[in-house]
């Protein structure tokens, strides 16, 4: 643990700490900057993942690089904690504060510009996804990676998380789509990592950089590609008795050489809770539905509508709907994008888990959720990205009960620990944060941790940069690893034994 | 963790006493890509034993395979199903391996539409210098769990580590393709190709040299015929065409070697990775483009110096394949920061320095 946590130990030591640290950022950044007043630093007490907060010590909003830097070499010599955010829209943590560090705000870098030749924008690491592909379409151009929060999600953000979306079984994650990322090393020293060509001389580090949440330095601008935009696109909507046999068309559609542009999968009481929150015109009857899309040009996309159908209708689909105009397809994909707020209609709360399996277990993992909901007493509602695996359960609980809000927690685990049996992951694309961090325990050895942490210490050597995210600590692994012997015997007399 | 199969135990012990022994390893798969990257240096660690598929659902779209199997047995297993690398990994013989794929990282001439073996690797398991065995990614296409290690592995040359086994993304194979040849001049071919880039158009592959644009459609086939309406063009004959492509790919097309005489005479081979919109690039010698106008091979007498130049002057980078002054590094230096970086990875993936020592840059 570094000496900046213990000097927070007491509010008085803590205080002092702030003013020194205030005191010295002012040097390089106009008073208006820096919040920290707890009135003014409330707002960025959490991400989206709202159950965890802390207030920080300092938020700072810089507007240049050179006052990025300017921050990073301050808090590296005074050894601060720096936490960079976005718009804060994270799932799993990734922006919580440390209480005795700087949240860097990086909201005011919002600028980019598109070079239509190239088929690039150069784009500040606050630019908003959508923005990207709104400001490109005059020239037929946009962003792909389309993670459900792309209204408000900064692309500073997603190169942190390697976003997804529903889009990346055809056009790949945030990964795929980024030529360069400069930024900054955690002592302030610039850093470019790629290129503006199809690749960098060296270790491929834009890689290790892309999902390192935050960890291994602060990104300032990113070159994105940007990709024609598809003639047209249709969206077809299957539903299925049962869950087996939705499952199962999803390989079947994959078996048959078809790459959809996005195959996503609900479940009937996510459909019902969706309908009822922007009438999607889904089929309440089905046990699923599957959203299948073609994209291309009006040739490739009749051509391949047609294959889908086929292999739809052998799989058992009992009802097929193919979008018959732009209108009806957006419609079909307002629900699957409405699905997380839809679920705070019919809950006080919710938790959503990210894991990835294998596709071809995605009805047996339902079938286990679906146990899970009444060992843990809670309901779950189910959205997938069913064509690369990903799924979205949503644990609904209410948070203001203890009870259920601990029963919630273990349910998630328990799905997260299944995914892993199942050959899968336990984050897809919402990242470990701070949430999935005991999870971490169970998916990595010691060695691999330690390694993670290697890799962490070669950008980073005194862990100032989002510290405490991602990489558990031996302790807690053994903690969590004790809590698991010993689960019938903790104290929660409303679980089941088993 | 399952108890390692003899192979591997009979490598983890090797790498074991090299610790005591200070021995330095020179990792080896066929031995097919032996000139790229600097002198190779060390005992040789023979990974060829470490051979076969272990798991390939065709539904899954993911192949495992252990780093000894032959490309070629990989490349046969998929073909029966239907799909394939779409990457096109060069293959310089029979003898290439998975495991030499992903620690060369190259990738043929479909890289600048589907992507490069970096995308399509999903997992690694990777014993590092240390002798741990360790597994990063997995299996699936959607995974952020920890840093993305398996990826930083690609076209490390060996050295982080010994890659043990690799989990590969893979595509069925397209449809439909077609090949179209264009009699136009660099100038021409680079204009259109940066035109076509902006337009849905299904093109897969791109090559011009000595006067002549070919251009790969693949898709479905409604999008082939209406690509192949719209580009015009001459249409080459389906066998010729292929064969065409994988003299391309494998590197064995006549461009690509160069006979002592010339090699004698001064005349290297470099590969210049630039953005694919950079002009034409005015070097002495001969010229090869594929990947859109991103990937520029030049046979050419000049300096390294100016080659070098030549690529960072339009942000992108050179690399020294085959002849000329090696002690000048082959790849392109980095930036202070950058190297300092890749030396404290070294560091905390191989400490004692073990594994292709300078095989990626002197010192590393």
């Amino acid at each position: 643990m570094n000496t900046a946590v213990s000097a927070a130990d007491s509010g008085a030591e803590r205080a002092q700490r702030q003013r020194a640290v205030v005191a010295a950022l002012a040097e390089v950044l106009p008073r208006a900057a820096i919040l920290f007043r707890h009135e003014d630093t409330a707002a960025f007490e959490c991400d989206a993942l709202t159950a965890y907060r802390t207030s920080p010590m300092v938020v700072v909003l810089p507007e240049t690089e050179a006052q990025v830097a300017a921050i990073l070499k301050i808090c590296h010599k005074m050894a601060v904690p720096v936490v960079a955010r976005g718009a804060g829209t994270g799932l799993s943590g990734g922006a919580t504060p440390h209480a005795a560090g700087v949240v860097l705000s990086l909201a005011k870098f919002n600028k980019m510009r598109i070079d239509p030749r190239s088929c690039t924008a150069i784009v500040q690491c606050g630019v908003r996804n959508l923005a990207i592909s709104e400001t490109a379409a005059p020239y037929g151009l946009y962003y792909a990676p389309d993670p459900s929060s792309q209204i408000a999600c900064t692309i500073g953000g997603n190169v942190a998380e390697n976003s997804g979306g529903v889009h990346c079984l055809k056009y790949g994650l945030t990964l795929h789509n980024v030529l360069q990322v400069r930024g900054f090393l955690v002592d302030g020293e610039a850093v470019e990592f790629g290129s503006q060509a199809l690749d960098a001389p060296g270790l491929d580090l834009l890689s290790i950089i892309i999902g390192s949440e935050g960890m291994l330095a602060v990104t300032t601008e990113v070159t994105v590609k940007l990709i024609p935009k598809p003639l047209s696109a249709r969206c077809i909507m299957a539903s299925f008795q049962d869950i087996e046999s939705a499952g199962a068309a999803v390989a079947s559609v994959i078996a048959h050489g078809i790459i959809p542009a996005g195959l996503e999968m609900m479940d009937k009481a996510m459909t019902a809770a969706v309908d009822a929150f922007v009438h999607a015109d889904y089929d309440l009857e089905a046990a699923a539905i599957l959203l299948c899309e073609s994209d291309g040009t009006p040739e490739e996309v009749e051509e391949e509508i047609g294959r889908m159908e086929t292999v739809l209708n052998a799989a058992g689909a009992s009802r097929i709907e193919v979008s018959r105009d732009e209108a009806q397809r957006l419609k079909f994909w307002s629900g699957r994008k409405n699905a997380f707020p839809a679920s705070g209609g019919i809950s006080p709360d919710y938790m959503c888990m990210d894991s990835t399996i294998p596709r071809k277990r995605l009805a047996e993992m339902l079938r286990a959720i679906q146990q899970m909901e009444g060992k843990y007493n809670l309901r779950c509602v189910n959205v997938f990205h069913a064509g690369d695996g990903n799924l979205h359960p949503l644990i609904l609980f209410d948070a203001e009960d203890a009870a259920e809000m601990r029963r919630c927690e273990l349910f998630g685990a328990d799905i997260l620990e299944t995914s892993v049996r199942l050959g899968g992951t336990v984050t897809g694309e919402h990242g470990v944060g701070v949430e999935k961090l005991n999870s971490m325990c169970v998916q990595f050895s010691a060695a691999e941790r330690a390694q993670f942490m290697g890799v962490k210490r070669a950008f980073d050597p005194l862990e100032l940069l989002n510290p405490g995210k991602v990489i558990p600590t031996l302790h807690r692994c053994a903690e969590y690893g004790k809590m698991h012997v010993h689960r019938g015997a903790l104290p929660f007399p409303e679980l089941p034994r088993f | 963790m399952n108890a390692p199969d003899p192979a591997l135990a009979r490598l983890i012990e090797q790498v074991a006493g090299a610790h005591e022994q200070r021995t330095q390893f020179d990792i080896c798969g066929g031995g097919t890509k032996r000139f790229y990257g600097e002198k190779p240096v060390g005992v040789p660690l023979d990974v060829t034993s470490l051979s076969g598929i272990t798991c390939y659902e065709p539904t899954e779209l993911v192949v495992t395979a252990r780093a000894g199997t032959p490309l070629v047995d990989l490349e046969a297993a998929l073909q029966e199903h239907g799909q394939c690398l779409p990457f096109e990994p060069p293959r310089f013989g029979p003898a290439g391996t998975v495991g030499g794929m992903v620690a060369a990282g190259l990738s043929g001439p479909a890289r600048a539409s589907v992507g490069s073996v970096r995308d399509h690797v999903l997992g690694v398991t990777l014993l590092n210098g240390c002798g741990e065995l360790l597994t990063f990614g997995g299996q699936v296409t959607k995974n952020v769990a920890g840093y993305d290690v398996s990826r930083l592995v690609v076209g490390s040359l060996g050295v982080l580590g010994v890659i043990c086994d690799v989990s590969l993304k893979v595509l069925p194979t397209s449809v439909a393709t077609a090949t179209l040849s264009f009699e136009w001049d660099e100038g021409r071919a680079l204009e259109a190709l940066s035109g076509w880039a902006a337009q849905p158009l299904s093109i897969n592959a791109s090559a011009w040299h000595r006067g002549r644009l070919r251009v790969r459609l693949a898709g479905a086939r409604a999008a082939v015929a209406a690509a192949c309406a719209r580009l015009g063009g001459e249409r080459l004959e389906t066998s010729a065409a292929d064969a065409w492509w994988l003299s391309v790919r494998d590197q064995s097309a006549e461009f690509f070697s160069i006979g002592a005489e010339n090699l004698a005479r001064g005349e290297a081979l470099w590969r210049l990775s630039v953005p694919a919109v950079t002009a034409a690039l005015t070097l002495s010698g001969e010229q090869f483009i594929e990947w859109g106008g991103a990937q520029r091979w030049w046979r050419t007498t000049a300096q390294p110096a100016a080659v070098r130049d030549a690529a960072a002057r339009a942000g992108g980078h050179a690399t020294l394949i085959k002849g000329a002054d090696r002690s000048l590094g082959v790849f392109a230096p980095l930036s202070a920061v950058l190297m300092r970086t890749h030396q404290a990875l070294k560091q905390a993936f191989d400490p004692r320095r073990i594994f292709n020592p300078g095989r990626l840059y002197p010192g590393l």
